[in-house]
């Protein structure tokens, strides 16, 4: 299966999801005024890699910013991946700039909703 | 209605994506240069891309019409300003009126709530499965009320029978 890549932008995020290595990356900022359209793509590949999914699959989130349009659709990957998890073991590693609180709250939030280990990571810089 | 300090950044008119993009990339760039404090200028930033998206989807929606007051109803409102260590964020545009008590209950409810409530209701929302067209499902206001952590003032002022002004001022 082919792995899904889609460049960052100022506004969304670089999505690396190789299911090779079983590793997906969401780096960078997510804003964009319609985020459902951004992340169905991403959503869709999670729904077909579970064919063939690696034993252990890591999710690295290192978000600088997100939209509230982000929000959800950040809460339906690990939604979608909450659905697979069993098939593959999977870890969240959701990464925040040291002092960025509001980053860290927002991780914790999401570690409360979903049925998955989450790791907090603090940076020094993004 | 506030005594909003400098004036950093202003716009009036109609809020185009374009006019979207370059307010927010301009303001990031002056928040960069003068803030010191690296959480603030966060805080401030991410709360303007939420306030402006919002205005920017309320009026993309709404027909040109041009209201009694000489105004055009897609005209939206937004200043950005600085008063010793706290920045102002007001935002205005027109909203239909049968919309009103539902924007305001919505923002009673999240100025009576406390940190930790807000996040709860946060995460209520967050969670409840419902969309907007946007994607973003409600989470808006209460969103700018955990980041800014103050309450948000707002106001309705009368226009016509089917539209009233709204205003809203953040404080960061």
């Amino acid at each position: 299966m082919d792995p899904i890549k889609i460049e960052g932008t100022p506004k969304t995020p670089t999505v690396i999801f190789d299911g090779d290595s079983g590793v997906l990356e969401i780096k960078g900022r997510s804003i964009p005024e319609n985020a459902v359209e951004f992340y169905k793509p991403l959503i869709d590949w999670i729904g077909s890699y579970v064919d063939g999914a690696k034993d252990n699959t890591v999710v690295n989130v290192q978000l600088e910013y997100f939209n509230t349009s982000s929000s959800k659709c950040i809460l339906d990957v690990f939604k979608k991946l909450e659905s697979i998890n069993g098939k593959t073991s999977i870890t969240i590693n959701w990464h925040f700039e040291e002092d960025d609180e509001d980053m860290l709250e927002a991780g914790e939030d999401y570690q409360a909703i979903i049925n998955i280990p989450f790791k907090m990571i603090e940076m020094e810089e993004m | 209605m506030v005594d909003s300090g400098i004036i950093l950044h202003q716009f009036e008119g109609e809020i185009t994506e374009d006019i979207l993009t370059e307010t927010l990339r301009s303001v990031e760039a002056m928040l960069e240069e003068k803030e010191e404090d690296f959480k603030k200028s966060r805080k401030v930033y991410n709360i303007l891309v939420e306030a402006l998206q919002n205005l920017f989807h309320h009026t993309d929606s709404q027909a040109a019409e041009i209201l009694n007051n000489g105004d055009q109803k897609k005209t939206a409102k937004f200043l950005l300003a600085a008063k010793n260590e706290e920045y102002n964020i007001l935002v205005s545009n027109y909203v239909i009126k049968d919309n009103i008590p539902t924007l305001r209950s919505k923002l009673d409810k999240v100025n009576s709530l406390d940190k930790e409530g807000l996040r709860e209701y946060y995460k209520e929302v967050l969670n409840n499965g419902q969309y907007s067209v946007h994607g973003g499902g409600g989470l808006g206001m209460i969103d700018i009320a955990r980041k800014s952590g103050n309450r948000l003032n707002y106001e309705f002022e009368e226009v016509n029978e089917d539209y009233g002004l709204f205003t809203l001022i953040i404080k960061v």
